[in-house]
């Protein structure tokens, strides 16, 4: 009886086995290796087991580099900034494009058109339209008589910025909008029954409403714009000087130019901890509001 | 003047038509009840009113003004919804102040007057949960008194009171009559529920299929419907149709079909004279037909029991009248047995007569 009750509780796990063994194959083993390889002095040329054990000579080396702070620095200006631009545009043109107009479904596809154009073809297509004399904006300012711009030279940064928005506010568009669509019609009509204007309806119904999927589009949009490479690669390779050299290209620099894979490495588990540092910030934020909203509850209900 | 008038109002989704014209006129601070079968109309009907589906054609009038252009706030109304509609992100006290928190009223004012409406549809211990912790019944009275809290001039309720247990049902509705008489405003209301529909109703608007079949007071359609589909639809168990046609023997003229030959008076000759042919159909209600072992032939329906239905004080006999099915009404202590013959006298007064053609009712 009781053997066979334990063999019943341990079932499930029995066919899970395959897939979680699997899983931490796939997943974990890369990200041993890299573990492993940031603790180590190591040239491409070498196999990992001819490198040599250095302990944290690698973390403290980066914690002290200035190239690499700064290199942090210009990774997070450029994360916190296309991700905040972008959620607003985007979320802005689902609220304003969720309507059953005709033709508004040609424009919501041509709006998702920018995000299926590989990485390296955006870079290449900003990098010509920015072009000091050839591109279209400096040739567009001279038309109507202004300075033109060093787009890549001096604001460099905010050009990249602007590249990737272009890119990827589709991607929160569309995300927003399909929870725009999925609300509940009715709670919206009897907002409008209960006399609330198209912002009171925004305001206190769209968006809590939406926000679970909004708070999920953003973590995915942060994680990603934390790891951007080919777009800054091709239009400024990191330039000038290091303002536009954002962390995936300084590895990739230090892994390939500089032979130093264990640095790379080390660099990567940084990055790796930032981000789960914002993740986990995120799930915690998520959970204590939860939290409060139950606890709240409890406490008027006994109160009762 | 009518206060809310509706003018060959017309709804059609694409190319079906689902309205056919609805003319409707509402007295100031009256409770006007839609009723008739699932999908003929009645909530689209109502959100129209409330502007939430457009206007296909024709023209609704509040106070005089058209307001079919008119976006729902500035129509002045509150509304139950029949699906509750509440919003799922806020609390129960929260979702029955929003209107009031969007007029930003006082703090003080909002807070007493969602205690007072809680009151009522009795959810006091449930104000800070949101509608997903709370039952059906309870979700339907949020949306109650969601519409309650508003001091609109006109509301529009939806079935508000479908998914409540019957005791429940019965304290909502007495509390719906109380406040009626309290606050003098516009109400249209939608039911399936006769009990419902009588006993709050100032007018009683039938409708199937997209048309409106008949409106007046609940006794004006009780006692006269106008034509069979108002006939059956009001009152349980609802009412018997029989084929009859009209014989003459001598001076005597006969309603006669399977079972029966009922001997007309002068009255019912003049009510039959507006036949278009010597066939009608004929109504009894269940609760017309008298339990009479010694009555006339000439003036009693014999039925063969086949079923009783035990409803209490009163039972319901299904029975068989010259091969037709028939329901009446009898008290559960007459003594009788399945398969005994009974005969039931009928007041020719209490006859319903309809044109077999339209049915309509005749006389
Ligand atoms: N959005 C829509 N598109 C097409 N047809 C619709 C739509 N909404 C309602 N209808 C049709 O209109 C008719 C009337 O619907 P309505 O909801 O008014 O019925 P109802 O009388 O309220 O029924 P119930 O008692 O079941 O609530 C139905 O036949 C329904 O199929
Ligand atoms: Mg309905």
């Amino acid at each position: 009886m009781s053997t066979s009750t334990s063999f019943n509780r341990l079932t499930p796990y029995v066919f899970l086995a395959p897939a979680v063994i699997i899983m931490a194959l796939a997943l974990l083993y890369p990200l041993g290796y890299m573990m492993y390889g940031s603790f180590r002095e190591w040239d491409p040329s070498q196999a990992m087991g001819e490198s040599t054990f250095v302990g944290l000579k690698n973390y403290i080396t980066l914690w002290n580099d200035p190239n690499f702070r700064e290199s942090t620095l210009v990774t997070l200006k450029f994360a916190v900034s296309v991700v905040t631009v972008e959620m607003f545009i985007g979320v802005g043109l689902a609220l304003m494009l969720d309507r059953n107009l005709r033709g508004m479904s040609l424009l919501r596809t041509l709006f998702i058109l920018p995000m299926m154009i590989a990485p390296v073809v955006v870079g290449l297509i900003w990098r010509y339209m920015y072009h000091p004399t050839l591109g279209i904006f400096n040739r567009g300012l001279k038309g109507v008589g202004l300075e033109s711009v060093d787009w890549l030279g001096q604001h460099a940064l905010l050009s990249v910025i602007i590249a990737d928005i272009w890119q990827w506010t589709p991607f929160i568009f569309i995300l927003a909008l399909a929870a725009l669509q999925s609300l509940p019609r009715s709670a919206l009509e009897a907002s409008r029954i209960d006399g609330a204007t198209g912002w009171q309806q925004i305001i206190h119904i769209k968006l809590p409403l939406m926000m679970p999927v909004l708070i999920v589009t953003c973590l995915l949009r942060l994680i990603d714009a934390f790891k951007v490479l080919e777009v800054i690669l091709v239009m400024t390779e990191g330039g000038p000087g290091l303002s536009t050299e954002i962390l995936a290209l300084r590895i990739s620099r230090t892994a390939t130019e500089f032979r130093e894979l264990g640095v790379a490495a080390a660099m990567s588990n940084y990055l790796l901890m930032l981000l789960l540092f914002i993740t986990v910030l995120m799930l915690i934020y998520n959970r204590i509001m939860e939290h409060r909203a139950a606890k709240a509850n409890r406490m008027i209900e006994e109160a009762h | 003047m009518p206060e809310i008038f509706l003018d060959n109002l017309k709804k059609s989704y694409g190319s079906v038509e689902v309205l056919h014209g609805i003319d409707l006129e509402m007295e100031h601070a009256e409770f006007t009840v839609l009723v008739g079968p699932s999908g003929c109309g009645k909530s689209t009907t109502l959100r129209m009113i409330a502007g939430l589906e457009t206007v296909s054609s024709g023209e609704i009038y509040i106070d005089n003004k058209p307001v079919s252009k008119l976006e729902p706030k500035e129509r002045d109304l509150a509304m139950v919804f029949q699906d509750y509609a509440l919003y799922p992100h806020m609390n129960v006290e929260k979702n029955m102040s929003f209107a009031l928190r969007l007029e930003k009223r006082p703090k003080k004012e909002i807070k007493r007057k969602v205690q007072e409406v809680a009151e009522i549809v009795g959810l006091s211990e449930y104000l800070h949960r949101k509608p997903a912790e709370l039952s059906g019944g309870q979700r339907q009275r949020v949306a109650m008194g969601r519409a309650l809290t508003r001091d609109s001039s006109t509301f529009l309720f939806d079935e508000p009171l479908s998914n409540l247990d019957a005791k429940l049902r019965t304290q909502m509705r007495a509390e719906l009559a109380m406040m009626r008489q309290r606050v003098r405003k516009n109400m249209i209301y939608v039911t399936h529920d006769q009990i419902e529909a009588m006993t709050l109703a100032d007018r009683i608007v039938v409708m199937h299929g997209g048309y409106i079949q008949q409106q007046g007071t609940p006794e004006q359609l009780f006692k006269k419907p106008a034509n069979k589909f108002v006939a059956g639809f009001l009152g349980t168990p609802p009412m018997n149709f029989m084929p009859a046609s009209l014989q003459r023997s001598g001076d005597d003229v006969y309603l006669s079909g399977k079972g029966f030959d009922l001997l007309c008076d002068g009255f019912t000759l003049d009510r039959l004279s507006q036949a278009r042919s010597d066939h009608i159909l004929l109504g009894v209600r269940p609760c017309d037909l008298d339990y009479q072992p010694d009555a006339a032939t000439n003036a009693a329906l014999d039925i063969d029991v086949v079923l009783s239905e035990y409803i209490g004080a009163q039972s319901v006999l299904i029975g068989d009248c010259g091969g037709q099915k028939i329901m009446v009404e009898l008290k559960s202590d007459t003594p009788i047995a399945l398969g005994e013959r009974l005969r039931f006298s009928v007041d020719l007064k209490d006859l319903h007569f309809f044109n077999p053609e339209d049915d309509r009712a005749i006389g």
